[in-house]
């Protein structure tokens, strides 16, 4: 166990982030050079202002239609969106492995709060799952990898949460926070955990043809 | 009618579609499939499946899906789960029977209305990518029937109805003649060249709605303004060809129109009150000729009344009494933004101008557009049944007073028609035009 912990925790953590880091730059430049190659009129439409005017309306609470007619939900997203990106880089056990690994020193987040936010996005990831299950509308989309995709982000921070609390087998649950960590991370350029790569351009895109072309709002 | 009732589960029989896929064979549909989504395709259609989490968001934003209780099948993700989709995760390895679905789909139940587009948390563009399975269907010759006739008549005669060249000024001067019997002298301008605008519309105008072009007659006499219509092809500003994928041929159409307009060496092309016929001038048929913007400045007619009555030019005499209430179309209000120019207009003309819910941006679409009312009778119903929302919008906003619809767009107004009939709304329909020639004063 030691020496497999020691091995997800080593090369294979190096490995996740070069993964990670390079794919996503690999899916974001091939993706621009697909727009060059075959649609260029996209940088035609581009504008700063409306890109930004379409991503602030979309990143702040309740300032869409849709969010408004949907107010469990935007809660809920927004939440689990800013839970998820935080509590691992701010948690204070990962700002002891920033500091080894590449001697950053980061602000870390109080244990306790760290710990609510870890269970916002563990009842987040339940929220989808049920509302997957049992809406009509997203059931009829949902097939075999969205339920994974699901699993694949809740993993670390369940396996994370149960491990910082020391319950059943300590070294087992840390083994497999690490992997399933780097499994999460590796996943995200290559799976529809791109959206964090691709949703500020897909919306930069939608906005700046509203603004500057349809001269109307996309919220 | 009702037993031509769209159920969800049934296929309605189109010629176009069925003889198309009699045709095909499965090596064809995967050529064809990949052809589009490889070789035409681009960054778009992978990023949008891509980022698509499947979160069923967009849902509510289909006045189809409202209009079915609901029913998934119907929401703008379902709609792409049921075509490109599925052509993605088989890479092009579907059947004749599927294409079928999917032509349908693609053609009949969207409106490419870009509603959904606002309701995305991405801004994924549903209508772009059921406008690529349509391309798809183009290339596989299995175009619903109706509007493949008007895309052929389109090819063949530069406009959308068939209207042979010789046709088209007679029914101009006779449109002159009835009007001088108004304004005795009012001429409608053939082929003026330097003139300021040329006024261009649509084939139905001189095809079946002449009224209309006499009433754009006496506007533009009245504004004394420097106009002139072609008498040659290229007077159509429609665009069917836009809405089957056959991306070419829309090609040829803009081009004919934009170097009529040339020709006359005319600085701006104003145009009638239509929608399509917008969205294709202003914003895809230039774009595929290469154009950033329109190589003309185009003015579509809600823009030109708010400048003639802003600047004075058209003096109103009465306004319209009964209470009216406005549909906005997509093409020009989601597609134009020019939706606040409308009421200004409206508000000029009418005394009293009540708002339906939702209005601007989120107006619900009118279910005609997109081509799906060119598709023709075999669809007449599953546009009303899928559109069973509008009705309750106009029954709420008609509870509120109003009696007259305007609806500055001729997809639309039909579209409304249709509705207003079958749900026994009993509102008058009417576009813009029609009221400002009722109300405008008519110098001699």
């Amino acid at each position: 166990m030691d020496a497999l912990y020691r091995f997800l925790s080593g090369p294979l953590a190096w490995v996740s982030f070069v993964v990670f880091i390079a794919g996503s730059l690999y899916r974001l430049l091939s993706m621009g050079f697909l727009v060059r190659r075959k649609e260029k009129f996209i940088f035609s439409v581009m504008s700063w202002k409306y890109s930004f005017r379409s991503i602030f309306h979309w990143i702040t609470p309740f300032a869409s239609v849709n969010m408004r007619r949907h107010p469990v939900m935007t809660i809920t997203t927004f939440a689990f969106h800013i839970c998820l990106f935080l509590t691992p880089i701010f948690l204070l056990a990962h700002g002891v492995l920033w500091d080894d690994a590449f001697n950053i020193h980061l602000w870390a987040l109080p244990n306790g709060l760290a710990d609510i936010m870890t269970l916002v996005v563990i009842a987040g990831g339940v929220f989808f799952l049920c509302r997957r299950m049992k809406l009509a509308e997203v059931r009829y989309l949902t097939t075999l990898s969205d339920y994974l995709l699901l699993i694949m982000v809740a993993a670390p921070f369940l396996t994370g949460f149960i491990a910082y609390h020391q319950w059943i087998d300590y070294r087992f649950f840390m083994t497999l926070h690490v992997l399933t960590g780097e499994i999460m991370l590796m996943a995200i350029p290559f799976t529809r955990l791109s959206h964090m790569l691709f949703a500020p351009f897909t919306r930069a895109y939608m906005g700046s043809e509203f603004g500057s072309v349809r001269h109307a709002r996309d919220w | 009618m009702d037993n031509m009732a769209a159920k969800p589960d049934e296929t309605i029989l189109d010629e176009g579609i069925e003889k198309g896929a009699a045709l095909l064979t499965d090596e064809r549909i995967e050529k064809t499939i990949l052809r589009v989504l490889n070789t035409e395709g681009g960054a778009r259609i992978k990023v949008y499946v891509d980022t698509c989490v499947h979160c069923g968001l967009c849902a509510e934003a289909c006045h189809y899906y409202l209009s079915h209780d609901n029913d998934p099948r119907f929401s703008p993700a379902g709609k792409v789960r049921q075509t490109l989709g599925e052509m993605i995760a088989r890479k092009g390895k579907v059947d004749r029977e599927f294409m079928k679905k999917a032509a349908e789909i693609a053609a009949t139940q969207c409106n490419l209305c870009k509603r959904c587009a606002m309701y995305c948390p991405f801004g994924i563009d549903v209508a772009y990518l059921m406008s690529v399975v349509r391309r798809i269907t183009h290339l596989l010759g299995m175009t619903p029937q109706y509007i493949q006739a008007t895309a052929h008549s389109h090819s063949v005669s530069m406009n959308q109805m068939w209207v042979r060249e010789d046709e088209w000024p007679d029914t101009l001067q006779w449109q002159e003649e009835e009007a001088r019997s108004e304004m005795p002298k009012l001429r409608i301008p053939l082929e003026k060249e330097g003139a300021d605008i040329m006024y261009s519309v649509i084939g139905p105008e001189p095809k079946f709605q002449a009224q209309l072009l006499y009433q754009a007659a006496i506007l533009m006499n009245a504004a004394g303004v420097n106009w002139t219509m072609p008498a040659t092809p290229g007077w159509d500003n429609s665009d069917m060809a836009m809405f089957t994928g056959d991306s070419e041929l829309m090609g040829r159409i803009k081009r004919q129109h934009f170097e009529t307009a040339a020709r006359l060496k005319v600085k701006k092309i104003v145009m009638g009150e239509c929608g399509h016929a917008f969205r294709s001038v202003y914003d895809t048929g230039n774009r595929w000729l290469g154009w950033k913007i329109p190589p003309i400045p185009i003015v579509h007619a809600i823009e030109f009344y708010y400048d003639l009555i802003k600047e004075g030019r058209i003096k109103i005499a009465q306004k319209y009494a009964e209470p009216v209430t406005l549909h906005d179309p997509c093409n020009v209000v989601r597609g134009g933004g020019l939706h606040e120019k409308a009421r200004y207009v409206i508000r000029a003309i009418c005394d009293n101008l009540i708002e339906m819910h939702p209005n601007r941006e989120h107006n619900y679409c009118c279910c005609a557009g997109g081509g799906v009312i060119n598709c023709g009778p075999p669809y007449k119903m599953a546009r009303i049944n899928g559109n069973r929302v509008k009705a309750e919008q106009l029954f709420a906003v008609k509870a509120r007073g109003a009696r007259t619809l305007i609806a500055p767009c001729h997809n639309c107004h039909s579209g409304l028609e249709d509705i207003n009939h079958y749900y026994g709304l009993e509102m008058n329909v009417k576009f813009i035009g029609d009221i400002l020639y009722q109300v405008m004063e008519k110098p001699e």
